[in-house]
Parts: C-alpha cells; sequence; structure tokens
C-alpha cells in the first residue's frame, strides 16, 4: 500500500514555520516513514504544474503557513484546499496574519510610496528613477509577470476552509512532533481524527496560566520599554514591572518561554481561547491595571505605548474584528 | 447623490452601552419624563460600564454601527466602587488605538449620566446623532467569506504551466 501523501507549502510568510519544522530533529524521520512527501518547496523540487496534475483530495494532509497577500498565495491556497483531504492553517501567518498582517494599517499606495518612492522616509530606499514592481513587464526575451499584491492581508480561513489550526510564530517544535504523532496514530487507525476546526499544538488557557511569575500588585504607573528599565526581578510579573505583556490574552502552549527569561509576551500564540479579538482583550487588561483615574494621568500612562494597533495586534490585526485600516479595506481587492 | 443630500437623509445606528444603575435609570427617567431623543440610539443594558470590553464596541462597528455610546456612573458614584474608571481608561485606550484603523473619535462616546439626569442623557444622544451625522456612515466591510473546500475556482496565475 502506497504512503499517504504529505505536503507543506508557504505564502506570505518568513520561512521560520518550515525551520520549526526542521527543529522536531529525528521525528523528521517518522515523517517520511509515515508520508510520502508530495509537495514542499523549501524541501524538495516541486512545480506547482505537477501540483495541479494530482487528482483531487488526493493529498492527505497540506500544512500551510504564511498569509494571503497576493494572487498567487490566493491560487495555491485554493489549489491546495482543492487537493488537500485536511488543510492545516499552520502558524502565525495563515492563522491570524501575524507580522505580515501588520502592513493592513496601511493603504496599499503607501506601502508602496514607502518602500519604492524616491525620497521616501525609508533610509534604505535608494531608487532615483522611482521604479516599481509591475504585475507585467516587456523584455527583450518575452514578457514577465509578478503576482500583484492584494489590498489586504487576509488569513488562510478567510480565503478557503481549514480544518485546524496550529498556532505560534513559529509553532513550537515540541507542539510539532506532538502534532505529528497524534496524525500518525490516525494513519496507523489507532486514533481518531480531532474534531473539525480544533487548535492543535496549543493549550487551553493563556500565557498567564503557565507563567511562574507572581502577580499581586496589579496596578502599574508607567509603560516602558524593557531597555529603559533597571535589571528585572526575576519572579515578579512583567506588566506590574511596567512592561507591556500580552499574556493576559494570548493562548498557552508555549509553556511561557518568552516571560521565562524576562521578555514579555507579544502574543504570537494568537487569541487565547474564548477571545474573539486578541487586541481588545489586551486593552481590556491593560487599561484596568493603570493606575490613574484622571484622565490626564491616564493618558501620559498611555503614552507609554506609541503605537497601540502595533503592540495590541502584533500577530492577529488581519484576523481581529476589524482586521485593517478604513482606507486599505477601501481599495479595490 | 451628493455628499451634503447624504448627511440629510444618513440616519446612523448607534449602539449604546449603558449601565444598569445610572444611564440605563436616565435613559428610563427620559422616557417616563416624556423628553424626546433621537431613535438612532438603541441601547443595551450591562451591570456596569466596567463591564464593556473594548471587544463589544469594535465588534458593533465591524458588524454595521456607525457609532457606539458608553455611558456609565459619575466618576466616584460607580455602584461597584470603581469601575466606571476602568470604562473611562478603556475607551481612552480604544481612541488612541481606533485612530489607526481610521475611525473618528466621535464614533465611540463616553458619557456619564446618573439615574436623576434623564434630560443630560437624550441631550448627550442627540449630539452624538448630529456628529455621526455629520461623519456619514462607516460601513466597514463585511468580514471575508471563505470559499468550500470543492467548487472552489482557482484563480489562474500567469505564470503557471508556462
Amino acid at each position: 500500500m502506497s504512503k499517504p501523501k504529505f505536503a507543506m507549502y508557504w505564502a506570505a510568510a518568513c520561512g521560520g514555520c518550515e525551520i520549526a519544522v526542521l527543529n522536531i530533529d529525528e521525528k523528521v524521520l517518522d515523517l517520511d516513514a509515515n508520508f510520502e512527501v508530495a509537495f514542499w518547496p523549501a524541501a524538495m523540487d516541486v512545480k506547482y504544474k505537477d501540483v495541479e496534475a494530482m487528482e483531487d483530495a488526493s493529498i492527505l494532509v497540506t500544512l500551510f503557513n504564511g498569509s494571503i497577500r497576493t494572487d498567487e498565495n490566493e491560487h495555491m491556497a485554493r489549489l491546495l484546499r482543492r487537493k488537500s483531504r485536511i488543510l492545516v492553517a499552520f502558524g502565525s501567518c495563515a492563522n491570524e496574519g501575524c507580522i505580515p498582517g501588520l502592513a493592513n494599517l496601511s493603504s496599499r499606495e503607501s506601502l508602496f510610496e514607502r518602500v519604492y518612492q524616491a525620497n521616501a522616509t525609508s533610509p534604505s530606499t535608494e531608487n532615483p528613477n522611482n521604479l516599481r514592481p509591475q504585475a507585467s513587464s516587456q523584455v527583450p526575451e518575452g514578457t514577465l509577470t509578478l503576482p500583484p499584491l492584494q489590498a489586504v492581508i487576509r488569513t488562510l480561513d478567510q480565503v478557503v476552509e481549514v480544518d485546524y489550526h496550529v498556532p505560534g510564530c513559529p509553532p513550537e517544535s515540541r507542539q510539532i512532533a506532538a502534532v505529528l504523532d497524534a496524525l500518525i496514530a490516525v494513519v496507523k487507525g489507532e486514533a481518531e481524527l480531532p474534531p473539525k476546526g480544533a487548535v492543535l499544538g496549543a493549550g487551553n488557557s493563556t500565557v498567564c496560566d503557565e507563567c511562574a511569575r507572581k502577580r499581586d500588585v496589579k496596578q502599574i504607573g508607567k509603560i516602558s520599554r524593557i531597555q529603559e528599565l533597571p535589571p528585572l526581578a526575576t519572579d515578579v510579573c512583567l506588566l506590574e514591572q511596567g512592561l507591556m505583556c500580552a499574556g493576559p490574552a494570548t493562548r498557552s502552549g508555549c509553556d511561557s518561554r518568552c516571560p521565562n527569561v524576562g521578555a514579555p509576551c507579544i502574543g504570537c500564540y494568537g487569541a487565547a481561547p474564548g477571545v474573539l479579538d486578541q487586541g481588545a482583550r489586551l486593552m481590556t487588561a491593560i487599561a484596568s491595571v493603570v493606575d490613574a483615574n484622571e484622565p490626564d494621568a491616564i493618558d501620559r500612562v498611555l503614552d507609554g505605548i506609541p503605537d497601540p494597533a502595533g503592540s495590541f495586534y502584533r500577530f492577529s490585526l488581519a484576523h481581529s474584528l476589524l482586521r485593517a485600516n478604513r482606507a486599505a479595506l477601501a481599495e479595490k481587492p | 447623490m451628493s455628499a451634503l443630500d447624504n448627511t440629510n437623509t444618513f440616519e446612523p445606528v448607534i449602539i449604546g452601552f449603558t449601565c444598569n444603575w445610572c444611564s440605563y435609570r436616565a435613559a428610563d427617567l427620559a422616557g417616563t419624563s416624556r423628553i424626546k431623543y433621537p431613535p438612532n440610539v438603541r441601547l443595551i443594558r450591562v451591570m456596569c460600564s466596567g463591564r464593556i470590553d473594548p471587544t463589544f464596541v469594535l465588534k458593533a462597528l465591524s458588524d454595521g454601527a456607525d457609532g457606539v455610546m458608553i455611558a456609565g456612573c459619575h466618576p466616584g458614584e460607580c455602584h461597584y466602587l470603581e469601575q466606571n474608571y476602568k470604562a473611562l481608561r478603556r475607551h481612552r485606550l480604544l481612541q488612541k488605538t481606533l485612530a489607526q484603523f481610521g475611525i473618528e473619535p466621535a464614533r465611540v462616546r463616553l458619557t456619564w449620566a446618573s439615574a436623576a439626569e434623564g434630560a443630560l442623557f437624550a441631550q448627550e444622544i442627540a449630539t452624538m446623532v448630529d456628529e455621526v451625522k455629520q461623519l456619514g456612515p462607516l460601513n466597514w466591510p463585511a468580514r471575508p467569506v471563505p470559499v468550500g473546500s470543492v467548487p472552489a475556482e482557482i484563480p489562474v496565475l500567469s505564470e503557471v504551466g508556462a
């Protein structure tokens, strides 16, 4: 009997999810022993047309990482949805939009301006002729094409139906290994698939719940950046020490790795269970502990967060209730 | 239709979150005193303004409301001691955040009204309705609906198969 097929694809992503999968060390041999890798651009050379030639639903499971930024991303999302029996939104980009999703705070035109305009505000831009990438351009050898940028970033489940979600930026390797083990057990007939829509490889609580630091004061008079503070106490809540920490609104599953080493949680595991909008929940939590009751005094504390949307929605903007800036949403797709 | 016509005919939908102990009773008093206020506001009673999570506001705005009013007891008079201060802090933080999404501050209004201030509450609603009428409809685009797994049409990509 031939082995079931496995695929992994990256859309608008950094490649960190692929590294995280390879970080499972010798467990990757189990993957190879139980699956035939049908398509995985980071690991082997298979062309898009080979995927198109596959029969529909012939891939058992596809781990899809990355968000939908270009027409190419959307094409591959729909193609892999059709070819896969199980489509997994893998990593923060596919689930919540992640860092690329922050581009949703700007219109497409302003993104191009920032990156390509001569004398632009971006210090690394050197483009005296104001060249911009074109979807199609003529060169002596023929026509060159680039996939056009869409107006806003969408998450995988805003484009196609998704069967399971594995959060994290990137997902923790031990969690990936556990998900693969569970999948292999299903393939061997030793276990049932979890209910559709389940979040795999993560906890069912918040990062705070996993964090060993003590919380008792719950009042902060000033919000600072980590480099502005003296060395931090190792056993006291980072929020109480004046750092913006996303732990109260973020799903557990990472063993609170960042707070454990003195860095605040930045929210990469996405919204905690039951939380509709990670940023809104974080606003609730932060505003609750601000130690001021007069409007001006409150503002002085809140001024410690210079980029609220970017801080509260660092990973989840594209999947939040508002999803994007109004001007960006009003653009043609 | 010109923008000017639009402000004349546009009737905004405003969701008003009122607390059980002061602002909802102010609305009640406005009613029993036969004080008129524009019918654009849909009131939702919660136990305390401190219960109002910014999620409620964002959900209202993203699901079709043109504005949201949050109403609580006056500072220092909260039935639950100081929860309305939390509402105040959340409102200020939410306003800072909403600016980055291109949502005007007048669309999310925080107001205090005691149970005796029916007239004031009615006036606050009238002012807000006026301001939101000036701004025009919010019309936040609906969330994208994913295509199903089988009948999905796959957009043609020029380089594929070339």
